[in-house]
């Protein structure tokens, strides 16, 4: 539930996905579910020529499973408060 | 499964925004399907109408007709929405016959395969 809710705060930022495919898509933040599947808007496709198909793609939904990273920007992170939710979430368990 | 209100079709992350909306699903098989989506669930398996593959090598590339598909979620990557207002593919890209891209996959195919037992042989040669 931790990176669930982490998303939730990060919805309307822009992010950048990067799919185990390699295919990285940049995009703002639309919303996020309990399987980390994610939405974005406003999507541009980092090496837009490699995949011509993603042209006029502009939405799109990611399914949680085939997602490597989900690159943030610096000032979105709140290191310390990161911090005390895990310990949270890590003495609940 | 409750309905979502018409607020929460835009927030939510369920594709319910996506119903009857002409879309390009990414598959785990490097497949492009295009289609226009009927329903989902869940997992993210989904029903497409008018599907197509497209196929596309280099600068080919062919819509080929598939009809109605049931795509299981498990071997979704993505689910693009078209924009309608936007040429779905760069303007250099040729569209050519069903028959022609598959020889030029198959070409394709062959190189890789050539490339592939070529660098097998100089591994084997083991140049330092």
């Amino acid at each position: 539930m931790l990176f669930f809710s982490y998303f939730k705060e990060l919805v309307g930022k822009e992010v950048t996905v990067e799919l185990k495919n390699d295919l990285a898509i940049r995009g703002t933040l639309l919303s996020v579910d309990q399987y980390l599947n994610i939405k974005l808007e406003n999507t541009r496709v980092v090496d837009q020529d490699k995949y011509p198909h993603m042209l006029s793609v502009r939405n799109c939904f990611i399914r949680g499973s085939v997602v490597r990273y989900v690159l943030l920007p610096p000032d979105a992170v709140d290191i310390d408060i990161l911090h005390d939710a895990t310990r949270r979430e890590a003495r609940g368990n | 499964m409750s309905w979502a209100g018409p607020d929460e079709l835009f927030l939510s992350t369920s594709l319910a925004s996506f119903l009857d909306k002409k879309l390009i699903v990414l598959l785990r098989d490097g497949r492009k399907l295009l289609g226009t989506l009927c329903s989902f669930d869940q997992f993210a398996n989904v029903v497409l109408q008018n599907a197509c593959e497209r196929v596309i090598v280099g600068e080919l590339y062919c819509d080929v007709p598939l009809g109605l598909y049931v795509i299981r979620g498990e071997n979704v990557l993505l689910i693009g929405e078209l924009d309608r207002e936007r040429d779905e593919l760069p303007a250099h890209m040729t569209c050519v016959s069903e028959t022609e891209i598959r020889k030029a996959e198959k070409a394709e195919r062959d190189l890789k395969d050539l490339k592939g037992s070529m660098r097998k042989r100089m591994e084997f040669l083991d140049f330092d």
